[in-house]
Formats: C-alpha cells, structure tokens, sequence
C-alpha cells in the first residue's frame, strides 16, 4: 500500500516538463517530493490560521465586551439582570426590560414565522408546479436581501398604522379579555415587532426548509405513495420526520437573526423601559436599548452598562445556539432509526 | 502602462493636494449638524478651510473632544463648570433652539391649547391621563376636549432635546424632579418612545389624542399642532425665533461659570420657556497651534457671519453681546505651549 501511494503523489510530478539533467533521477524526485510537502505544510498551516482566527476573534469580542463592562458588573453585579429600573439621571441601571423584549419578540416572531415558512416551502417542494416554485422560490430569496432598516420604514409607515386601525381593536374587542391582548391600538409595541421580525425571517426560515425538503430521497416517498399514503401523509409521516433536525436548524438560524435585529425593532417595539404583561404596550429590547442610547451614553458607568447589555446579547445568542446543536444532534440520531 | 503611472501620480497630486489644505474635525450633537455643515460649506467657500463635522451625538463628542481624536467637541446640553474644568475645555454657545411641545388632538390647531409646566410635567409623569382632565380645562376655556385617553410620546434615543426639556419640567413641577430629574436619557414614568425628533413627529403625527416635544423646526416642518406656554412672568407666549431669542437675550451669561447657561424658565415676558443653547467644546491647553488658531477662526467668522444662515435653518443665534465674552475666554483660557493662542 504505502509504494502505491507514492507513486500517486509521484506521477503527476514525472510528467513536468524536465529541463536540466539533474532534474531526473530519484534525488531530484525526493526533493521535488519534498517541496510539495512543504507546501501542503503552509497550506496546512494557513488552513489552521483562519479557522483558528474565527475562534480568537469570539474571544477576543468576549474579552472585550468582559473588559469594558466590567464596571457594570461590579457595580450592579447579578442585580443588573434582575433589575428592572434603567434610570440614566440617578446611574441606576437594569436589563430585565431588554432581556424580557429580546426574548419575547423573536418568541412570537418564531412562533408565527415557523407555520408559515414551512408550509411556504412544502408548496414549493411538494406542490407547487415549477413555472410557480421558480419565481416564488426568488422572490422569497430576494425578501431576505432586503436592509432591515428598509423592513423598520415599512413597519413604521405603512404597517403600524394598518396595526393600529384594524388589527389591534379587533384583538382588544375579541381577545381583550386576555391579559395579553390588553390595552391600546398604538399600532407600536410588542407584538408589532414580534410581526415585523416574523415578516424578516420568515425568507431564512423558508429557503433552508424548502432546500433541506428537496433532500428527502424521492424513494422515501415515492414507497409512501406506493403503500396509498396520501399527499398529507407522506409530508407528515416521511418528509417532516426525515427532515426534523434541518427545520431546527432553520429556526435557528432565523432566532439568531430575530434577537439581534435592531434598526426595524427600534423603529416598531416602542422603546419603553417597561416590562408589561400586555403585547400591545410598548416594550425595550436590548439591541433596541443599544442602538436608542449609545450615542449620548457619556457617564463611564452608563456606558459600561450598556456594553454589559451587549455582552448580555452574545452569551444568549451564545446559549441558544449550543441548545439548537443539542436538539439537532438528538433528533439526527432518532431520524435514522425512523 | 502609461496611462495607468500618470493615473497614479494624478491621484498622489489630488490625495497632496487635500492633505495640504486645512481640515478641522468636529465630532458631536446631532441637532446643529445642519447648521455647522452649512457654516462648514460657506467657510470652505470663503476661505479653503475644510470644516469636517461628524454628528455622532453630544456624548460621543464629549468623549472624543477629550481624547483629543477630534479638533473640536459638540454638546447640546451644557456641561457643569466642574465637568468642563475636570476635562480641561472651554465651553461656548453657538446657537439657541426651543424645544415645543406638540399635540394630535381633533379640532385643536397650532397654538390653540395652552399649557403650563406643572401640567405639562403631570402629563408626562402619567398622572393626568385624559384630555378633558380638570387642570388641562381651566387653562383652556372654550376648547372642545376629548374624552379620551393621552398618548405620551417621548425620545428613545438620548438627546439634548430631552436634556432641555426634562430640566424645564424639573424647574416647574417638584414632584417631576424628585422622581425622574433630568438628562440626555430619563427614566420615562409613561409613553411610548421615538427615534430621533422626526420619530417624534411621526408618531404624534399618526396617533390621535397623543403629545410630545420637538425641536421647533420639525414642528414647523410636519406642520405639528404646538402648545402655547405660561412662561415665569405668567404669559402664555408662542414658540417662535423672537420669543427663544428673548429668552436667549434675558439669560445671564457673564455669571455661569463655563457659560453652561440653561435657558429654561427664563425671566422676561416675552421669553419661551424651553429653550436651550447647543455648545462648542474646545480643549484647553493644545500643542497644535496652527490646527487650534484655524479652529478659533472658524467659530469666529460663525460668530459674525453665520447670523443669518442659522435664521434661515431655524436656528437662534447667540445674541451679539455674548461673543465678544466668549472670545475673551478664549484669550485668557486656550493655551498652546503655554502661550495664549487667540488675540496675540
């Protein structure tokens, strides 16, 4: 085996044109052999380099996100997660209105985006007849191009004001009743965010599931329709399953988009240091907080704080994504029995 | 070949060209930023100096105006003579603006309701909750008030139009100044956040039965119903350029330490209650002398010749008493190796 081996390495440097005599011989190949070695050890070494780059570079936004939120840290300790007063004049600051707006609104983005993202792409995959699923399939490309400050104008100008004249009194007279839907029409808020988010990954969400749909071997199905499944079953039964872990990592990505997304929430979510069980009151997020007050942050422990806030951010972006590996690599391992 | 070399060296000409000419970098607020790029424009026309103002906000110009990045510093609320002497700047006042609050209620134009502080600060605080409340009709007999619930539209962002404004509320109700004070950023006791002065305007624009405040020239400009203000001689006046320059002209300058003059609540009859200035900071002790003597030169020909263009954006300019005050604090305080750098 090894003398197979080399001689695989060794032909295409036999067919070099040869143009001194010391060139030929089997010193002149060792050498040869040797260079290509070195080079693969610099390719090699540069490989390393930039992937390892990527990691220094987490580190290194860690470090420095640690470094300049220190004085926050120590200051507020744990009570700046716990906290919910965030009052610039006195210095007192606390995340829970962020942390709270962050979470809530890709929560209800995820919740309405996923639906419909997954049954965009069965219609594309499964139904749609190709002169539809072409265009279609563009078309939702092209939404996810679309500057997030583009998406924050819309909201701001034409969807708010649909919100507020339609959508919220209906909810307020229906479901008014419920805590949730408590409250008034301002048409900004919450809930309006949570929408515009939906509408932002809902393209992420949806390219990837129906790109992750097309994979599902086609025997798979067709044995489906072959035992008399019909159309619902073979997409609930064989597609769904085989393609579970994949759907999870769509939603992820589309979550990892929802929390940091920060010009179209700022312009929708209300920007209110409160924490109101109502979706129709204005609320805070902590890119929203970010982008709304680092301007004029001039107080050392002001700024500091609102760099916590950011480091905040990361270590939840950090965590849901360490739980989507988890899932996905759970829910691979079932696949296969399926 | 050629044409690419003479390319290059037409490029190297130009990059020499610029870099030989004088620049001046100013970072800070966002509310002058019209007003200094039009100075900026005029001066370069003038004279071929390049003025290169980046709004970046007042905190920001703070911060890089004492790390020496920037040539100059841009605040709109004043710093306190101790902040000022701590960081080592010179403070000055380039131009006067008026903070109005502005209403969206049915059948009331612009002028047509009038305020005063307390109620003003009651409403902000989320105390007086409805339009037809008893404090907001007794200041207006004859206006139809709705029954209906008072939206308070506020700044998300930190701004010196908020500065101004939440220490006019501190001045004229207690209760305001106990719970919330003042600041670029506050702890907003009710109402929904908007970006900027035209997020302002744009939400009290959409929704009915809402108020907030804005930099006069956006109320103007979104054609914003504004509120008249019981000012401290007890009128009620009209926002407008003469009642913020009358404010601007009653407010004493020559005793603020570091001139960081608030013009809220300022005596006079005629005077506007909110109004505030928008401030230059410059470092004290310099080592470039010539960028520091270019930089002085700039805000003095705004001084003497960017009255009219400031009127013309909607700005107030300082009254004319106050810059021969502020360039004798240049002389006595700027320093470059420790020499007076203005009026050798």
């Amino acid at each position: 085996m090894p003398e197979k081996t080399d001689e695989k390495v060794r032909m295409p440097l036999r067919d070099m044109p040869e143009k001194r005599a010391s060139d030929s011989g089997p010193v002149a190949a060792a050498r040869r052999y040797a260079s290509a070695r070195a080079g693969d050890a610099v390719f090699k070494g540069a490989a390393w380099f930039f992937a390892a780059s990527v990691i220094a570079l987490m580190l290194l936004i860690f470090a420095v996100l640690l470094k300049e939120s220190w004085l926050s840290i120590k200051t507020f300790g744990l009570g700046f997660i716990t906290s919910s007063t965030w009052d610039p004049v006195a210095l007192e600051f606390g995340a829970l209105p962020s942390i709270y707006g962050t979470l809530v609104s890709s929560a209800i983005a995820i919740i309405i985006a996923l639906p419909i993202s997954v049954g965009i792409a069965i219609f594309l995959t499964e139904m749609a007849p190709k002169r539809v699923s072409g265009p279609v399939g563009s078309a939702i490309e092209l939404l996810a191009s679309i500057p997030s400050i583009i998406y924050g104008m819309w909201g701001l100008f034409v969807f708010a004001p649909v919100l507020s004249e339609y959508v919220e009194p209906f909810l307020i007279d229906h479901l008014g009743f419920i805590p949730l839907f408590s409250g008034a029409p301002l048409g900004i808020g919450m809930l309006p965010a949570g929408f515009i988010l939906a509408i932002m990954i809902i393209p992420f969400i949806s390219s990837v599931t129906r790109d992750i749909f097309r994979m599902v071997p086609p025997m798979l199905k067709e044995s489906g329709y072959g035992v008399g499944a019909t159309k619902w079953e073979v997409i609930r039964k064989i597609v769904i399953p085989y393609t579970r872990s994949g759907i999870i990592g769509a939603v992820i990505l589309g979550l990892g988009r929802a929390l940091g997304e920060t010009m179209a929430v700022t312009f929708l979510i209300g920007n209110a240091q409160n924490i109101s069980i109502s979706l129709l009151d204005p609320a805070t997020s902590i890119s929203a907080t970010l982008a709304n007050e680092f301007t004029e942050a001039f107080e050392d422990l002001y700024l500091s704080s609102l760099v916590e806030l950011g480091l905040i951010l990361f270590l939840i972006t950090f965590v849901v994504l360490a739980i989507a590996k988890l899932l996905i690599a759970r829910f691979s391992y079932q696949g296969g029995k399926f | 070949m050629k044409k690419i070399l003479l390319l290059t060296i037409i490029f190297l000409a130009a990059a020499l060209g610029t870099a030989s000419a004088q620049l001046i970098n100013g970072a800070g607020a966002t509310f002058p930023y019209p007003l200094y790029s039009k100075w900026a424009y005029e001066y370069n026309r003038a004279t071929g100096v390049r003025v290169n103002y980046q709004s970046i906000g007042s905190g920001g110009g703070i911060r890089q105006v004492t790390a020496g990045t920037v040539d100059f510093g841009a605040s709109d609320a004043p710093l306190g003579a101790k902040e000022v002497e701590d960081a080592g700047l010179v403070q000055f006042p380039m131009a006067v603006g008026g903070v109005v609050p502005v209403v969206n209620l049915a059948g009331v134009g612009p002028g047509s309701l009038k305020l005063t502080g307390d109620v003003l600060a009651d409403i902000f605080l989320g105390k007086i909750t409805k339009w037809n409340d008893e404090h907001i009709a007794a200041l207006n007999p004859g206006v139809k008030l709705p029954d209906a619930k008072i939206t308070v539209v506020h700044r998300s962002d930190g701004s010196g139009t908020t500065w101004i404004f939440a220490n006019y509320l501190s001045k004229t109700s207690p209760e305001w100044k106990g719970r919330v004070g003042f600041g670029t950023a506050v702890n907003w006791p009710a109402g929904v956040g908007g970006k900027g002065n035209e997020g302002v305007a744009m939400y009290v624009k959409r929704m009915k039965n809402s108020i907030g405040y804005v930099e006069y020239a956006y109320a103007v400009q979104n054609k914003l119903a504004y509120a008249k203000l019981g000012n401290k001689a007890g009128n009620f006046v009209e926002p407008s350029m003469e009642s913020f320059q009358a404010a601007a002209s009653n407010a004493d300058w020559k005793g603020t330490p570091g001139f960081g003059v608030v013009l809220t609540e300022q005596p006079g009859k005629d005077s506007w209650p909110i109004a505030g200035a928008t401030f230059i900071l410059v470092k004290k002790s310099q080592s470039d002398c010539k960028k520091v003597s270019e930089v002085l030169k700039f805000f003095d020909w705004a001084y003497r010749n960017g009255a009219d263009m400031a009127r013309s954006l909607d700005y107030v300019p300082v009254p004319p008493a106050v810059y021969g005050l502020m360039e004798a604090a240049w002389a006595s305080e700027i320093r470059c190796d420790s020499q007076p750098v203005w009026g050798k």
